[in-house]
């Protein structure tokens, strides 16, 4: 159903790598050598035999059409998902050198599987149209009510903390160490409830986050304080702020309400790892409702998550929302076609249109960090020149960091910036987006919120591919 | 509030913003932070701009197209440094950038702007290929380095630190620039300017060259190289007696190079007293009185009078002779024979080394063919592979002058008749991509090594070299050679796997090369 010759990009194709090691050796195999019998449907499926060292060559079909996103098999015995061979694989189908000629029946190996996912997909299609039939909804009613009277003493027993942290003054915080937040962490995860223990390690970890750090702390322990007030007092709230609370606390999130259809450009696509998990987060823009959404997947740390769409590219796919925290989230349904090129991209907003949407946000979620934005026309600038910066601290170490100053995204019509999040000045994806603009406006998705902007994706002021920058 | 919060509730009263009767004070405390968070929040508004930055200029060269921009972002991913070991079947796309540079260049395309970090990041490791990354990144990229320190070299690298230079009719400026500007932007200027007008270069040179350094004496004057030419003979004549012995011994060989000059005339006219033919013996001989001393004459003129340790004095002062004399004084001094036929005479007691030396460097520096083609003699003459009278290095810079396809026939025959141990030097001067009788040469040559039994990392340097080199069209016909060969008794054990191996790598990148050619057509 894609438009013949319409393809991914190389930088599409190694957004899968689960790791850079994965690129560089998918890259080596991106090349039309080793490849043979390769070709493509132009629905979705791509297969090729590589060879390798051995004898026999490897068999690799990839099926880039699929619901979940982009499906692998390779006869390599790599433990690595997608492996080396379909990355290659993909790369070289990228290519323009004819190497995988579109429009071609899969062979015998190549149609097994793929017919088997077919099958597979239609069952489970077939099972979802049936109603969710619960095994026995007394006991998980049960079983919900045990889970809630964990979290309410765990919450209960965080304010007796914090009330106590506050009368003895949190000056103390900075030499209590990290022993006691990770008990206290504890004690939430036993409490049921990972959200509370999530904001209590990152509470744990302010007080040794540099100058500043005691408006931030009381910041942080004032939201906890409110989190904590918001689930004991759940029943008094709106629907909508208890569903946030419940969500936040830790109660798994459901994708509730109908399916929306509708074409999805991808616009970023970035993972956060801590010492258990590495969390993916893939931002879509709904190019028909103007909506923004946002599809959260988890894997254990040091493992990429499987869900992996190419930036850039649009996919005509149902979703459906979560409901709490702003009703961003959503999951994946049923992918109409591959994800396929596209022109089209989210129109933009000025600096205080954005800042404004971040401010409402916080209305429903008052824990929401940031809020996605698409800024028109802006100039990243340099707020603070490094060298101000040295002389004003004035010490040889701050000499041989690699500072670079602060930034912002200036709308010279208004004479109006939004500076960039300190975290964002340190990525490479800052000098991308530098030298994209060459000191002329373009546009810039990223995320708006108190610590500033985190640009995620941009494009040149004529006509350009999604530049990614995360 | 937040200081009340530092010390505690117990010993700080509470912040009139915060009282609420009937609560505990370390709970008002914190209700009234999160309240005041929020409002903090949700009222954040955009900051004033800061001074916008001045725009990058235009890059007036059509983008690259979308496939060679994918691929270069390809090549740039591929870091050196990582995987290491074996090479295996994959192409190395790191040493296939270079080549991706300079095809774009050669065809005029800009960079994209996007990939320029990237770009600058492979060129901040890697020296060798900064030259042509500059100029295919273009004015972005020094717009660029001005705002990150880690591209500093990049500034350094462009002549004059990217800073524009006047345009070569507005004296002026011109003038102003030469008396005021930095060492770097003054280089530039008369690099820039001699490529134009030559004569303007040299007016710049005497105005203030009374008044400049010595070492900045000897760049500029090495700036006259480019152009050189009769009309500046007289400053270089000039420079003869300058204070510095670097800037006369420079000024020396940029004399001794234009053949017409008085120097020229005069170190011909040493020379060749040096050199005769001797007819008394069967055959006709040549016989060398070399120089008995080296007067103030010799040493004005650029001759080095002190030999390094373990060298004559008198060989020293010939081989200096004889490489500045104009070669055309040999044919009529030598009873008019041809240069093949003077290099083919006898030289007693022992002088052909030290004779032959000379001559060459003398046709390296003049790049004068016919002699250079005289003493390279044929390829496959025995000594042409041995430490003969002209070593392997010699040889190099004497093919240099030849023109391409000479070359490349020249040291197909080499490799035809000394096999590739000894070629690895003679091949990096070939032009790329190697020319046909070249590419069979090496191939053929791989194909023997492998017949024998001997490992492929014997020859990694040649095959790397050939992965680089040899046309793309030759993939075709090496396919059949990817195939793992039956074992041969006295083959080394698996020898035949890695040379598949090998081969499988030469394909699969002359495939990619032919891709990167495709994808760069002339816009």
């Amino acid at each position: 159903m894609t438009q013949q010759g319409v393809r991914w990009t190389a930088d599409q194709v190694l957004a899968l790598a689960p790791d850079a090691p994965s690129r560089k050796a998918g890259s080596k195999l991106g090349a039309a050598g080793p490849w043979s019998e390769a070709g493509s449907t132009g629905e979705g499926a791509v297969w090729g035999l590589c060879k390798g060292s051995g004898s026999k060559p490897y068999q690799t079909i990839v099926d880039i059409a699929d619901v979940a996103g982009p499906a692998y098999k390779c006869s390599c015995p790599s433990r690595k998902f997608p492996c080396k061979h379909a990355l290659g694989l993909l790369l070289v189908w990228a290519g323009t050198d004819g190497t995988v000629p579109d429009g071609g029946e899969p062979p015998a190996w190549a149609e097994e599987w793929l017919a088997a996912r077919r099958k597979r997909a239609d069952a489970k299609q077939g099972s979802a149209a049936a109603p969710a039939a619960s095994a026995d909804p007394e006991a998980a009613r049960k079983r919900a009510e045990k889970r809630a009277e964990r979290i309410t003493a765990g919450a209960t027993e965080l304010e007796q903390r914090l009330s106590d942290l506050l009368r003895g003054g949190t000056a103390s915080a900075e030499q209590m160490g990290y022993g006691l937040w990770e008990e206290t962490a504890a004690r939430m995860v036993d409490a049921q409830a990972p959200g509370l223990a999530a904001r209590v390690r990152e509470l744990g970890a302010i007080p040794s986050s540099g100058p500043g750090w005691p408006v931030r702390f009381l910041e942080e322990c004032a939201l906890l304080h409110l989190l904590d007030q918001g689930w004991l007092h759940r029943d008094r709230l709106p629907d909508g702020l208890a569903a946030t609370v419940r969500s936040r606390v830790g109660l798994p999130a459901q994708a509730e309400g109908p399916p929306v259809r509708d074409r999805w450009v991808v616009l970023a696509q970035y993972d956060t790892a801590d010492s258990r998990l590495t969390t993916r987060r893939i931002w879509l823009y709904g190019t028909e409702s103007g909506r923004t959404a946002l599809l959260l997947s988890y894997r254990a740390a040091g493992r990429a998550p499987a869900l992996a769409l190419p930036v850039g590219l649009a996919l005509d796919a149902e979703v459906t929302g979560y409901t709490g925290t702003g009703q961003l989230r959503v999951e994946l349904g049923e992918q109409f076609t591959a994800p396929a090129p596209t022109a089209q991209r989210p129109p933009g907003v000025r600096p205080e249109e954005a800042a404004a949407r971040y401010g409402e946000a916080l209305g429903d979620d008052p824990w929401l960090e940031s809020w996605p934005v698409t800024l028109a026309e802006v100039i990243p600038t340099r707020a603070q020149d490094p060298r101000d910066a040295r002389d004003a601290r004035g010490t040889r170490d701050a000499r041989e960091t690699r500072d670079t100053g602060s930034w912002q995204l200036v709308d010279p019509a208004t004479d109006s910036a939004l500076p960039l999040a300190p975290s964002a000045t340190s990525r490479p994806g800052l000098w991308r987006l530098i030298a994209l603009s060459g000191g002329a406006p373009l546009t810039v998705f990223g995320e708006c919120g108190h610590r500033g902007f985190t640009p995620l994706a941009a494009w040149p002021k004529d006509s350009g591919e999604t530049v990614s920058l995360c | 509030m937040v200081t009340t919060a530092l010390l505690g509730t117990e010993r700080r009263p509470l912040p009139a913003a915060a009282h609420a009767p009937g609560k505990e004070a370390p709970i008002a405390l914190l209700d009234a932070a999160a309240l005041q968070t929020l409002r903090r929040r949700a009222g954040l508004r955009p900051a004033p701009a800061a001074a916008l930055p001045e725009p990058a200029a235009d890059d007036p060269r059509p983008p690259v197209p979308p496939a060679a921009r994918r691929r270069l972002a390809t090549l740039l991913t591929d870091q050196p440094g990582t995987g290491g070991g074996r090479r295996g079947a994959a192409p190395d796309l790191v040493e296939l950038l270079p080549q991706w540079l300079a095809l774009a260049n050669a065809r005029g395309y800009g960079a994209p702007p996007e990939l320029l970090p990237a770009l600058l990041n492979a060129a901040r490791g890697r020296t060798d290929l900064r030259p042509q990354a500059l100029t295919f990144a273009g004015p972005r990229a020094l717009w660029l380095a001005r705002l990150n320190p880690d591209w500093k070299f990049a500034l350094r690298a462009t002549p004059g630190g990217g800073v524009t230079l006047p345009s070569a009719d507005d004296a002026p400026k011109v003038r102003r620039l030469w008396e005021e500007g930095l060492f770097a932007e003054r280089v530039a200027l008369l690099t820039t300017l001699r490529a134009h007008h030559a004569g303007a270069t040299l007016d710049l040179l005497v105005s203030t060259w009374s008044t400049e350094r010595a070492e900045d004496r000897l760049m500029f004057l090495d700036s006259l190289r480019t152009g050189l030419s009769a009309a500046d003979e007289p400053f270089l004549e000039r420079a003869l007696t300058d204070r510095s012995r670097n800037v006369r011994a420079t000024a020396a060989e940029l004399l001794s190079a234009l053949p017409d000059s008085a120097l020229a005339g005069r170190m011909s006219s040493r020379a060749a007293s040096c050199v005769a033919v001797d007819h008394t013996s069967d055959a006709p001989t040549l016989t060398v009185e070399a120089p008995h001393e080296c007067d103030a004459g010799m040493e004005r003129d650029g001759v080095t009078p002190k030999p390094p340790t373990g060298r004559g004095e008198r060989s020293w002062w010939l081989g200096q002779l004889v490489e500045a004399a104009p070669l055309a004084t040999w044919q009529p001094r030598l009873g008019n024979r041809t240069p093949a036929e003077i290099v083919a005479l006898p030289v007693a007691d022992d002088w052909r080394s030290e004779l032959h030396a000379a001559w060459c460097r003398a046709a390296v520096r003049q790049r004068d063919v016919a002699w250079s083609r005289a003493l390279l003699g044929t390829p496959a003459s025995p000594d042409a592979a041995g430490p003969g009278a002209v070593s392997l290095a010699e040889r190099a810079k004497l093919l240099a002058s030849l023109p391409a396809a000479e070359r490349a026939d020249w040291v197909a025959g080499f490799i035809a008749a000394h096999g590739l141990s000894e070629a690895f030097q003679l091949l990096g001067v070939c032009a790329v991509p190697w020319a046909e009788p070249l590419g069979r040469a090496v191939v053929d040559s791989l194909n023997i090594a492998r017949d024998a039994g001997s490992y492929p990392w014997s020859f990694s340097g040649v095959m790397g070299l050939a992965e680089r080199c040899l046309d793309p069209s030759e993939a075709v016909r090496l396919e059949a050679l990817t195939a793992i060969p039956d074992e041969a008794e006295n083959a080394s054990p698996g020898a035949g796997g890695y040379w598949s191996e090998a081969f499988q790598r030469l394909v699969t990148t002359l495939r990619l090369r032919a891709a990167i050619r495709d994808e760069l057509p002339p816009p």
